[in-house]
């Protein structure tokens, strides 16, 4: 029996429960010392003195390194990377020294002591619409376009039979992996050597390659285990570029490791974002127009504009439609990258729409999206390479009961809690990155598999395990993995939801090449390797639309005598290509659901628009979802079959379940009180009082 | 690193000399679940911490008249299981198990818990300004993220709330404040122990300098088994009040003979509703009074703009737990 698809448990489990897996910063090499950054307290601004001297003379410093005596760096194409390059200071928060001391402790205290005095500005923090600084930027993140259009939008508003037209707003959100950002680095005649907590190693040896004016091949990055990452480890932040530069520094080995509170400056978060959505519906309800505008901030160092509007460009069919994107450089960390970046925000704006049109209509919301599926990509006209959104709606309604839905809002009561169900679609691109493979026939029988894939707690180690075995045709024990270090057959970041479906690939590739060797070789003492390397493979692949898609259905009760939101219940249903691990991929859609719930009812960075930063920088200010809040949540896929993804044929499952989880639980909440809540986090102030008073 | 003394007395009077020293800042350390942060976050910085976990102070026991004596060390998990808490005074088992995390009661002391600072975010970070932490630096909170802070009883100087639960119901109840300093023993009514800021927010509560808590007195009161807490926030557990209530009422056919009501989550000090009371001593007990109580009670808010949510969410609750424990919503 294949090993594809079976819920094989983590082959790292029981190192992670034990202990046994070593995380970057519990490698301690030989006489190392400790790093800690000293960040900005003033927003825009310039440094005018720093005080070194007094914090040189702690007993235990043994270096304090400022813009002034930094080494220099060469562009990476990341202002964020460009550490103590300057005495200009973009953000509260960005670094502006950095302390190297015997111990941990003395790093901490010293870098509290250090005296930097500050000319300052005044701060521009806070993003909303019609911010002088707003412009369009010439692409957004992922190489999309910035503005789109077919057709004439206003003419198809003006001869619609009923017009929605509002503004959503997604806070700024956190990623907030357990495992903040750590490195430990190590120079040893002209090598480096880094233990980093990365999305992709090979990145990173690149950017260091640049930055530091060193040769790739004297750069080794070690990821083996990370503690999470949903984006923010997906390109290196400042932590891995300070500890290089102060190990050559001192000539010892460097750590260096975030705090909580220096996550939410130091390394990235999602960018608030506002979505005016319009819709022009004819009287059967089929769309005539669509509109996205979208608006995001980004720093003053760094340009990074969220794809807000992109999901829209391919959810519904429209004849005539637009998008755009504006962004405004703000006295603001540079937000990045946070599971599913555009899809979230966007697509909790365009489902929250298009529930609004259904209301309006008097159409059920499920039927309104079946009326509104393409038979091509909306926007370009391409054919999809499968596209099932329609059978995770049908599928979903049947199993969550949603047929004989009152749709009148506001009127279902039990005890003190209303009650109400919502509905959203969900999409996410299926992408595929060049990636390559090493896989060896040992002598005694068994395989090695290496790659330098990223396991930020996916499950990719056994999954791509598991392909091997598949394609040798073996059981998945005689399979030994090695990944998550640079010096492995080089392969994409895991990101963009593309690991498995990128890493498969090439793993499949080698093993298959692997195969045929084996018919005519014999395997020598040191082993039988093939290798293999899909960029050719990726290029030459046919030009469809490929996305994955799903439906969210939700549950909530809301308390009459506070405004609270409970979710009662949830179903996901996606339409995924091929599962290759029921077990890991259960736990990703959960996983992206329970961030939905979380993004629906909770996260909110509170920009302190006087200091210009994140007021709320801990997890006890900054909630993230509890377990109390995590609904009975069920997910099922369809068994989808697409032969123009890659081997595997998996479209990707990370970041999905993060896409219209939000929605469905604003619609729920909408449908429960009869309040349409158009700003995340939706919290008591939007409802209390608006409920009806209980005696 | 900062040099930090740590002393673990095995007796009161050791520890009460250690604490009279006055040589150096010090602080008492009981589970450390919220000084070991303020540490942290250089908040606080004394040079020595005496340790009150070894002074025998970890007992519950019956006082003669019926009420219970809670001892300063007596963790929160404990005390909220304690058969006699559960039974007599539901509202203080309820209040107790709405805090925080599982862990941290298991750490978290009743005296710490009294004494645990406020949450307000410009207190909790040294690098802005906050008038309870450097006093004449000024309150960034009144015009900023004010959405988690008080109403009732702040002044310009400082919003900052009491954000605990248990004292909540200690105030609903009536406590004292049992405490042990140079000079002697000597008690605090509950509800005069946290203090008002007025333009002094420097100080959190009346207990004087040197003392150490050494049990909590809670009185009998019969009709608390017609009691309980409820608490509004921003999820479901692990997050401090947006606004609390802790209510009992004692009700004769249909009205209200006695009754008890103190609000969490909205002023520096666990807040006794005696105006809500008032009203509704001899009122009939139906929603509309219970509205027009907590509204009365309310009508001194001053909601910054960010947190005017509270006083409609302080109505609504007072009204839902009144209705709830009276069993009187049609
Ligand atoms: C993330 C988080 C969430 C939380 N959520 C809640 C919540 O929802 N509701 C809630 O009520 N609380 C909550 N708490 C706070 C928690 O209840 C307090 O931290 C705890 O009760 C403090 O008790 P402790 O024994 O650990 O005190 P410590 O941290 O040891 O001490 C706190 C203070 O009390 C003083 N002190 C201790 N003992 C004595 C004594 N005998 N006499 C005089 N002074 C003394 C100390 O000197 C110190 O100033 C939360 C805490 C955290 C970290």
């Amino acid at each position: 029996m294949s090993a594809l698809g079976a819920p094989l448990r983590r082959l790292e489990g029981t190192a992670k429960v034990t202990g046994a897996a070593r995380y970057s910063f519990e490698h301690t090499p030989d006489g190392c010392v400790y790093a800690w950054p000293v960040q900005s307290t003033a927003a825009m601004s310039r440094i005018i003195a720093i005080d070194v001297d007094a914090v040189l003379a702690m007993p235990g410093v043994v270096d304090v390194i400022t813009a002034d005596d930094a080494e220099r760096l060469e562009d990476a194409d990341d202002g964020e990377l460009m550490v103590l390059q300057s005495s200009n200071v973009a953000y509260r928060g960005q670094v502006v020294a950095l302390v190297v001391a015997e111990s941990l402790e003395t790093a901490r205290e010293a870098a509290t002591r250090l005296r930097v005095d500050y000319q300052t500005g005044d701060v521009d923090a806070v993003l909303e619409p019609g911010h002088p600084k707003l412009y369009a930027p010439d692409e957004v993140n992922a190489g999309f376009p910035t503005d789109t259009s077919v057709g004439d939008i206003d003419q198809a508003l003006a001869q619609a039979h009923a017009v929605v037209d509002h503004t959503y707003s997604t806070p700024a959100q956190f990623n907030s992996p357990m495992e903040p950002h750590a490195t430990v680095a190590t120079w040893s005649d002209g090598r480096l050597d880094v233990f980093e907590s990365s999305q992709g190693s090979s990145s990173t040896v690149q950017i260091l390659s640049t930055l530091f004016g060193i040769p790739a091949a004297d750069i080794t990055v070690d990821s083996q285990h990370v503690g999470g990452g949903f984006g923010a480890k997906g390109s290196p932040r400042p932590n891995v570029v300070l500890a290089v530069m102060a190990a050559r520094r001192v000539g010892r080995p460097v750590k260096l490791a975030y705090t909580r509170q220096m996550m939410f400056a130091l390394a990235g978060y999602r960018t608030p974002t506002f979505s005016r959505i319009r819709l022009a519906a004819g009287e059967d309800g089929r769309l005539l127009g669509l509109a996205h505008d979208a608006i995001s901030q980004t720093s003053t160092i760094e340009e990074f504009t969220e794809q807000t509007a992109e999901s829209s460009r391919h959810m519904y069919a429209a004849p005539h439609r637009s998008t755009s994107h504006r962004v405004a450089a703000l006295d603001v960390p540079t937000p990045r990258w946070m599971r599913a970046p555009g899809e979230m925000p966007g697509m909790f704006a365009l489902e929250s729409a298009i529930d609004e049109l259904a209301h309006e209509m008097g159409i059920d919301p499920v039927e309104l999206r079946v009326l509104n599926e393409p038979a091509s990509d909306p926007e370009s006209g391409k054919d999809f390479s499968s596209r099932h959104l329609v059978d995770c709606l049908r599928r979903g309604a049947a199993a969550f009961g949603w047929e004989g839905r009152d749709p009148a809002p506001g009127v279902r009561r039990d005890g003190r809690w209303l009650v109400g169900t919502g509905v959203a679609s969900a999409l996410y691109p299926a992408m595929v990155m060049p990636s390559s493979a090493r896989v060896t026939a040992r002598r005694d029988g068994d395989y090695l598999v290496e790659i330098n894939a990223a396991d930020i707690g996916t499950g990719a180690r056994t999954v791509l395990a598991q392909v091997t075995a598949d394609r040798l045709g073996v059981d998945v024990d005689r399979v030994d993995i090695r990944i998550g270090v640079s010096s492995l057959p080089q392969a994409s970041i895991a990101g963009g939801s593309a690991g498995t479906a990128s890493w498969g690939w090439a793993v499949s590739k080698a093993s298959l090449a692997l195969v045929d060797r084996l018919k005519d070789e014999a395997v020598p003492d040191d082993g039988l390797s093939a290798e293999a390397d899909t960029a050719d493979d990726i290029e030459a692949m046919a030009d469809v639309d490929r996305h994955a898609y799903g439906a969210h259905f939700a549950e909530v009760r809301v308390d009459l005598d506070s405004g609270e939101i409970a979710v009662s219940r949830m179903l996901g249903v996606f339409a995924a290509g091929r599962i290759l691990n029921s077990r890991t991929a259960r736990s990703q859609f959960i996983g992206g659901m329970t961030m939905g719930v979380s993004g629906a009812l909770h996260e909110h960075g509170v920009m302190d628009a006087v200091h210009g930063d994140y007021a709320n920088h801990d997890l006890a200010t900054y909630h993230v979802a509890a377990c109390a809040d995590v609904p009975d949540i069920r997910v099922e896929w369809l068994d989808e079959h697409d032969d123009q993804l890659n081997p595997v044929g998996g479209k990707g499952i990370g970041e999905i379940g993060n896409v219209g989880a939000a929605a469905a639980v604003a619609n729920a909440v909408w449908h429960a009180t009869g309040v349409r809540v158009r700003d995340l986090p939706i919290q008591p102030d939007a409802l209390v009082r608006h409920l009806p008073m209980r005696g | 690193m900062k040099p930090l003394t740590y002393e673990r007395p095995a007796t009161l009077d050791e520890a009460v000399s250690l604490l009279g020293r006055g040589e150096v800042p010090t602080s008492l350390l009981a589970g450390g679940t919220n000084l070991v942060d303020l540490l942290k976050l250089d908040v606080e910085s004394p040079q020595l911490l005496v340790d009150v976990n070894h002074l025998g102070l970890d007992r519950i026991d019956d006082t003669p008249n019926g009420g219970l004596m809670i001892g300063a060390t007596v963790r929160n998990s404990d005390l909220a299981a304690d058969p006699r808490v559960r039974e007599r005074y539901p509202l203080l088992a309820r209040a107790l198990l709405s805090a925080a995390s599982g862990q941290i009661r298991n750490m978290a002391t009743t005296a710490g818990n009294l004494m645990q600072r406020t949450r307000c975010v410009y207190f909790m970070d040294a690098t802005k300004p906050c008038n309870k932490r450097e006093p004449g630096s000024g309150c960034p909170a009144v015009e900023g993220a004010s959405r988690e802070l008080g109403l009732l009883g702040t002044s310009d100087s400082c919003i900052a709330t009491h954000p605990g639960d248990m004292a909540v119901a200690l105030v609903a109840l009536d406590a004292v404040v049992h405490f042990v300093a140079a000079d002697g023993a000597g008690t605090i009514p509950i509800g005069d122990f946290h203090r008002l800021p007025g333009d002094d927010p420097s100080l959190d509560t009346t207990l004087p300098a040197g003392a150490i808590i050494t049990a909590v007195e809670v009185p009998p009161l019969a009709f608390a088994s017609t009691s309980t807490y409820r608490k509004a926030r921003d999820r479901r557990s692990y997050a401090f009040a947006l606004a609390s209530v802790a209510a009992a009422i004692d009700v004769d056919g249909d009205t209200v003979r006695d009754i008890r009501i103190a609000l969490g989550g909205v002023s520096p000090r666990p807040w006794r509703a005696h105006a809500a009371e008032e009203l509704l001593r001899g009122a009939p007990a139906t929603a509309d009074s219970f509205r027009a109580a907590a509204e009365a009670e309310l009508a001194a808010a001053t909601p910054t703009g960010e947190n005017a949510l509270k006083v409609d969410l302080v109505v609504r609750l007072v009204t839902g737990v009144l209705l709830e424990l009276t069993g009187s919503e049609r």
